[in-house]
């Protein structure tokens, strides 16, 4: 591991202690609701019971009698001020608070403002609602039915159809799969889930009549977009940009959902405005699972063909997307279907295409990239489960049907069929890596002899192709917004620095990792390094924090920030030791003059004289700003094993181990990137085995609540085996590639594929996840394994 | 999620509590841990008016043996239960059902009796209970009167505790030489309510013949269970393997389930078919090691 | 509907207020008394975001009346380091990188020392089921095992008080 920096300095490679966690640890992180203003108000939200129902009557007559009560705000309030829709990151469109018809269950339906907490809740349970309820669409599948109700006929659409996108060559993959030795099919679904971030969402809302000032304290994992957003939305009422400041605080995780702009957010505004007085919303638990952005929700028909020995030969797959009553996605605008076409996977073979079509139902909002970089989740689950699919039907190991069909090292930079170009990679390193941690070989003897004897054990492998980054200019914008990122860096006269970014750090350790490439350039100790992130009005502009894009952009930006001091720092060096540019080498912390060691000044000498004793004719002070745009993506990858063992009366399954060998290039701070882990392997866990949101077929949503909304425990986690392969990004300044979101990306099709394993001797080749007891039991009973009673 | 306004008393005795009870009637609710009822109150699911808050009363929270019984006052909270030294020697059932209830901060807060008198069949005490053939000691303005657990639970969410009654006791007859039991419970993720559970406690004689046998089953009915039919099969009977698959396929087939997110009527069936048959076998071999 | 006078130790020090019986007393912590490092992450009880000690044991205060803990000793996160001196737990959380947001790290800390309290030598195991009542969405658990074995060790060796401002550990009263 690249490691040359002191541990006085800890540069890249060192596995500092967070700076940030001093303030968590003693409880004096600072979250959004722990934000209290002079004269707050509270703000609480009525919402529907009926997933689709036209609303005949709001009567606020009862809540607005309680003492406390000051305002009730409805569509047709905000309907004035042409407030009452707003856009969506995808360019779609989405209520506020509707005038006459609610689409999802537990939609907005109106606002309470009051002067307290409980005050608020009083008066949502004092509105009386009257609906007349219609028949929603749930099934994705029936939106495009003749009979289907038209549910955006604001859109002047004619069906529920959103979008169709395709990539890749049709006409080739029809022909390759026609010919084909080989072709594998499943249906694969992957279900409809929720970030659940222990911190919900929530606001204060300040705005300031004097200044005409708004000042939006939120749980937002992207305040500049936000900013730019609310500008566009509320100009009209008088909010020009330079009149808005949104400070994200603290934020408790944010995985994706804390992207999008979410309707109680503009109602605080608008209350706040109307009102003239600080406004906070914070939502229960029950609202952020029913109503904020669900991920995932692609139900997708898989093909994959080879010749008869596994080679692959084509993936064709088609996917209906569910995204709700609107599209509010958080994808590049290029890019409806996020990186889902990163779905080819590891694998070398050159045809391919993918179509999908996105739908409306009656379903809250959304398709956020919950922890992965849009769509790769899904990407990644499909290939992963037909690479095993096809192995099975070769009757091939499924460790050695990959590492037949990986891509090799020395074919990158690799084109893949769907046009990506891969930066890097070591597949075959990776894999072999990890099958010697678990001991693989010994595993498939016990397998076998446990088959003897009827028990019942799998073991199931990932090796994933992750795509993060996003994303050079030429393709990536979000609202038209590129997805660059930033960097400004101020060095005191003491030689300790302040550094600002456009990302935002949920916990990802920004304050500690950005403060350690700092260092690693400038030779500055990053404990002397503060990181601020989030205050739109200090932060240079950027995209903000989510698709592991951190790392890749503002990180690259810090580095060369950095590299421009130094660029600086190297003129004054040689005017202070009365030398020529050329005759100075850098080391560490100081230039010296080459051949003459002795001869050097150090970071802190050279900042001094920056402020102090500069050449003349050079700019005084010690400050850079960098906006970086990267080149190209980046593609961390890796290879995950699990083994797991089924109780075959009842269908529980026992993780009983789980290896993980990430390749994330060069890395900043180990402990870390460990953490970053280890978090999205519960992550990916929690889809695989537990986590499904589910609608009856009324539209009520049935699991709303953590009651039944199952997120893993310490005792469901198992304990994370991890380990690592180093290929450096050859294209980042500092060879990085970013990683929260690989485990995430890779656990679920390890788990999907150990427990398919398990039961693959009885026929079973796909089980959709979440895999519960219940659906392995079922099984069970098809195959005569079990009796019913 | 913020509970309706109510009034709160917080009486020092039981005597307290009853005329307080009756006073207020039907508007009034006992509160104990609260572990079930605040979460209702959040949701605004139950909104009493008053809140009589007995968690105050001193000398309601003892686990000690007198009498030819196990007796555990109302306000004996499930941690109590896990910590204490004669629970671990002496009551494996009830030690298994304590460390499966909730989670740790909650058994810190939860009673026992609350957990009886709730009367849902989704709490593991009732059929805990059910199994041990236990007394409800219940006290009110009449004073005290003694319930045969058997007559306790009389449907959903409704127990045989007049308005004006707090349950005060639990009453659970020590068990003879060669006694054990063992409580096994399927959830969904660790602190969850059971998918399903069986409670078993017997007694083995020296010839390995079943004397006494008490099975209850959780959240497979509307109203907690007893499995009748299984125990009557294995009553007086020597126990072997055979045997005890018959009876806990009696139990799979008697218990009546919802289909729910917790799982199918069948495989509800099956599962409790399957905990019967394994808490029989644990129950014995702890009745043998005893 | 009328108030309630209730008095709590709260960290050591004794304060008033008078309350809505219906206050919870999460709500009595972070806005009545301003100590906001116990948080909340659920509505239904299930994430002990909100994990405070109660009498030294750790309850969770979302589903705890504050008029309930009146006459009580209470220690939240902002008790548990003395002066400049962390407690073991904050320190092990720190040292082996045990949060990430840190939303769910007051209440793990809190939920540990009731569990140190109890058992000092706990196994992985124990530890895991422990902390079953909180639920952290970021790190996966490895690192919170890790953090709180750190700790177990720490008190074992310093013989320091796994509790604060608490004397006794109230458990079974057996006649
Ligand atoms: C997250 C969570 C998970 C849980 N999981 C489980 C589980 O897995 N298994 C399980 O069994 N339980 C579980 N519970 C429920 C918990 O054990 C409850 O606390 C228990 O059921 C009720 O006990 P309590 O003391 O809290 O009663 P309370 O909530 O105070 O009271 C419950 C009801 O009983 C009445 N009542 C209470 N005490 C008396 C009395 N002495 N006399 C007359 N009436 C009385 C009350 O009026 C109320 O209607 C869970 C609770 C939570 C919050
Ligand atoms: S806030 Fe979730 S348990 Fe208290
Ligand atoms: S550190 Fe974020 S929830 Fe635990």
């Amino acid at each position: 591991m690249f490691c040359n920096t002191p541990k006085e300095i800890s540069g890249m490679g060192h596995g500092m202690k967070r700076k940030e966690d001093a303030r968590f640890i003693q409880g004096k992180g600072h979250y959004v609701d722990d934000i209290k203003l002079p004269g707050m108000l509270y703000m609480d939200i009525v919402r529907s019971p009926y997933a689709y129902a036209k609303i005949k009557k709001i009567d606020a007559s009862r809540a607005l009698a309680i003492p406390g009560v000051l305002a009730v705000i409805t569509g047709r309030d905000l309907e004035k001020y042409n407030l009452h829709w707003m856009p969506t990151l995808m360019s779609d469109t989405q209520m506020v608070l509707p005038t006459d018809t609610v689409m999802y269950y537990s939609q907005e339906v109106c606002a309470i403002i009051a002067t307290e907490r409980y005050i608020a809740a009083d008066g949502v349970a004092a509105v009386e609602v009257e609906y007349e309820p219609m028949k929603p669409i749930v099934d994705p599948h029936k939106s495009m039915d003749p009979n289907a109700p038209i549910l955006r006929p604001d859109k002047g659409k004619t069906d529920n159809h959103i979008w169709h996108w395709e990539v890749g060559d049709r006409n080739a993959t029809d022909r390759v799969m026609a010919n084909a030795d080989i072709v594998v099919k499943e249906q694969i679904y992957i279900p409809r889930i929720h970030v659940a971030s222990i911190e919900t969402c929530g606001c204060v809302a300040s705005f300031d009549p004097v200044e005409g000032k708004l000042t939006m304290y939120m749980t937002t994992q992207a305040p500049h977009a936000i900013r730019t957003v609310v500008a566009l939305v509320a100009g009209h009422v008088g909010l020009s940009e330079e009149k808005i400041r949104v400070v994200s605080p603290d934020i408790g995780g944010g995985f994706g959902g804390k992207v999008p702009v979410y309707p109680g957010y503009v109602i605080a505004i608008a209350a706040s405005v109307l009102i003239g007085k600080p406004v906070k919303w914070i939502e229960d638990r029950m609202e952020n699972l029913q109503a904020d952005s669900f991920a995932r929700d692609y139900h997708m028909s898989c093909e994959l063909a080879a010749n008869k020995d596994g080679r692959i030969q084509a993936l064709r797959i088609k996917t209906l997307a569910d995204h709700g009553y609107t599209d509010a996605a958080a994808n590049p605008s290029k890019f409806p279907a996020g990186m889902f076409s990163i779905v080819t996977g590891s694998y070398d073979y050159n045809t391919a295409f993918t179509e999908m079509d996105a739908v409306y139902t009656n379903k809250a909002p959304g398709g956020v990239a919950y922890r992965c970089s849009f769509r790769v989740t899904e990407a990644v689950h499909a290939i992963e489960r037909m690479v095993d699919v096809l192995a099975m039907k070769v009757g091939k190991d499924p460790a050695q049907l990959r590492m037949e069909n990986f891509i090799k090292k020395d074919q990158f930079p690799y084109k893949s069929a769907l046009g990506w170009e891969y930066d890097s990679g070591d597949y075959h390193a990776a894999l072999k890596k990890a099958m010697d941690i678990i001991g693989y070989d010994a595993l498939r003897r016990e397998q076998a002899e446990k088959r003897q004897r009827g028990e019942l054990m799998g073991i199931g492998i990932s090796s994933f192709t992750e795509i993060v980054g996003a994303g050079p200019s030429r393709h990536f914008d979000i609202l038209g917004i590129k997805m660059f990122d930033s960097c400004e860096i101020r060095v005191h006269p003491t030689g300790k620095a302040i550094a600002r970014l456009g990302t935002k750090s949920q916990g990802q350790g920004h304050e500690t990792t950005y403060a350690q490439i700092i260092a690693q350039e400038l030779g500055i100790p990053a404990e002397h390094i503060q990181i601020e992130e989030g205050d739109t009005d200090t932060a240079p502009y950027g995209l903000g924090t989510y698709a592991s894009r951190s790392t890749p952009t503002a990180g690259a930006a810090a580095a060369i920030a950095a590299r421009k001091l130094r660029d600086k720092a190297r003129k004054i060096a040689a005017y202070l030791l009365e030398v020529s540019e050329e005759d100075l080498e850098w080391d560490v912390n100081k230039f010296f003059v080459k051949g003459a060691p002795e001869k050097a000044k150090t970071i802190q000498e050279i900042v001094f004289a920056s402020y102090t004793n500069h050449p003349l004719g050079m700019e005084a002070g010690f400050e850079a700003t960098h906006y970086y745009d990267p080149p190209n993506l980046t593609f961390p990858f890796g290879s995950y094993i699990c083994v797991v063992d089924i109780d075959k009366e009842t269908g529980e399954i026992k993780i009983r181990r789980f290896v993980a060998v990430d390749d994330c290039g060069n890395i900043i701070n180990p402990m870390i990137v460990e953490g970053q882990i280890h978090g999205g392997l519960t992550q990916g866990l929690a889809p695989a085995m537990f986590e499904e949101l589910i609608y009856d077929e009324d539209g009520n949503m049935l699991n709303g609540s953590l009651m039944d909304y199952l997120v893993p425990t310490a005792v469901e986690s198992p304990k994370w085996e991890t380990d690592k392969t180093i290929t450096p990004c050859p294209h980042h300044p500092i060879g990085a590639k970013g990683v929260g979101e690989s485990p995430t990306v890779g656990a679920p099709p390890a788990i999907a594929n150990a427990i398919v394993d398990a039961l693959s001797h009885l026929g079973v080749t796909h089980i959709d996840i979440p895999i519960t007891p219940q659906k392995v039991w079922n099984i069970l009973r098809e195959k005569g394994m079990v009796e019913t009673v | 999620m913020i509970p309706q306004a109510f009034d709160y008393e917080s009486p020092a005795t039981v005597g307290e509590a009853i005329a307080l009870l009756q006073r207020y009637g039907s508007d009034a609710k006992i509160l104990s841990g609260g572990h079930s009822l605040i979460p209702m109150m959040k949701l605004r699911l139950a909104t009493p008016e008053r809140i009589i808050d007995i968690s105050g009363i001193k000398g309601l929270d003892y686990i000690r043996e007198e009498d030819g019984f196990l007796k555990i006052g109302a306000l004996a909270k499930e941690s109590a239960l896990e910590e204490s030294a004669l629970i671990a020697r002496k009551y494996p059932l009830l030690l298994d059902a304590a460390k499966m209830i909730a989670d740790p901060s909650v058994r810190n807060r939860a009673t026992v009796g609350g957990n009886l008198a709730h009367g849902d069949a989704a709490n593991d005490h009732p059929a805990v209970m059910l199994a041990y053939r236990a007394e409800i000691i219940a006290t009110g303005p009449r004073g005290q009167r003694t319930i045969p657990i058997d007559e306790f639970f009389l449907g959903f969410f409704m127990t045989a505790l007049e308005p004006d009654e707090i349950l005060t006791e639990i009453r659970i007859p020590i068990p003879p030489a060669g006694s054990g039991g063992a409580y096994k419970k399927m959830e969904r993720k660790v602190g969850d309510y059971a998918t399903a559970a069986t409670a078993v406690q017997l007694t083995v004689d020296g010839n390995g013949v079943c004397r006494h046998i008490g099975i209850g089953l959780t959240n497979v009915s509307a109203a907690p269970m007893r499995a009748q039919r299984s125990e009557d099969a294995l009553r007086d009977q020597r126990l072997s393997d055979e045997l005890i698959k018959q009876a806990a396929v009696m139990a799979g087939q008697d218990c009546d389930p919802n289909p729910d997110l917790r799982g199918s009527i069948e495989y509800k069936r099956s599962v409790v078919k399957t905990l019967t048959e394994r808490a029989i076998k644990t129950a014995i071999e702890r009745a043998m090691n005893a | 509907m009328s108030t309630k006078k209730i008095t709590v130790t709260i960290n050591g020090e004794t304060r008033s207020a008078e309350v809505e019986p219906r206050l919870l007393l999460v709500h009595f912590i972070r806005e009545n008394l301003s100590l906001t490092g116990t948080h909340i992450g659920c509505d239904t009880s299930n994430c002990g975001a909100c994990t405070v000690l109660l009498d030294g044991r750790s309850v969770k205060s979302c589903t705890v009346l504050a008029v309930q803990a009146d006459g009580k000793n209470i220690v939240t996160i902002e008790g548990m380091a003395q002066g400049a001196q962390l407690h073991p737990l904050q320190e092990g959380f720190k040292e082996e990188h045990g949060l990430q947001c840190g939303f769910c790290t007051p209440g793990m800390i809190m939920r540990a020392a009731d569990l140190l309290a109890h058992n000092p030598n706990p196994t992985e195991e124990e530890i895991r089921w422990g902390i079953s009542g909180n639920l952290c969405r970021c790190t996966g658990y490895n690192n919170i095992v890790k953090a709180i074995q750190y700790a177990a060790e720490k008190i074992r060796d310093t013989g320091r008080e796994s509790i604060p401002f608490t004397t006794h550990h109230p458990t079974e009263t057996t006649a």
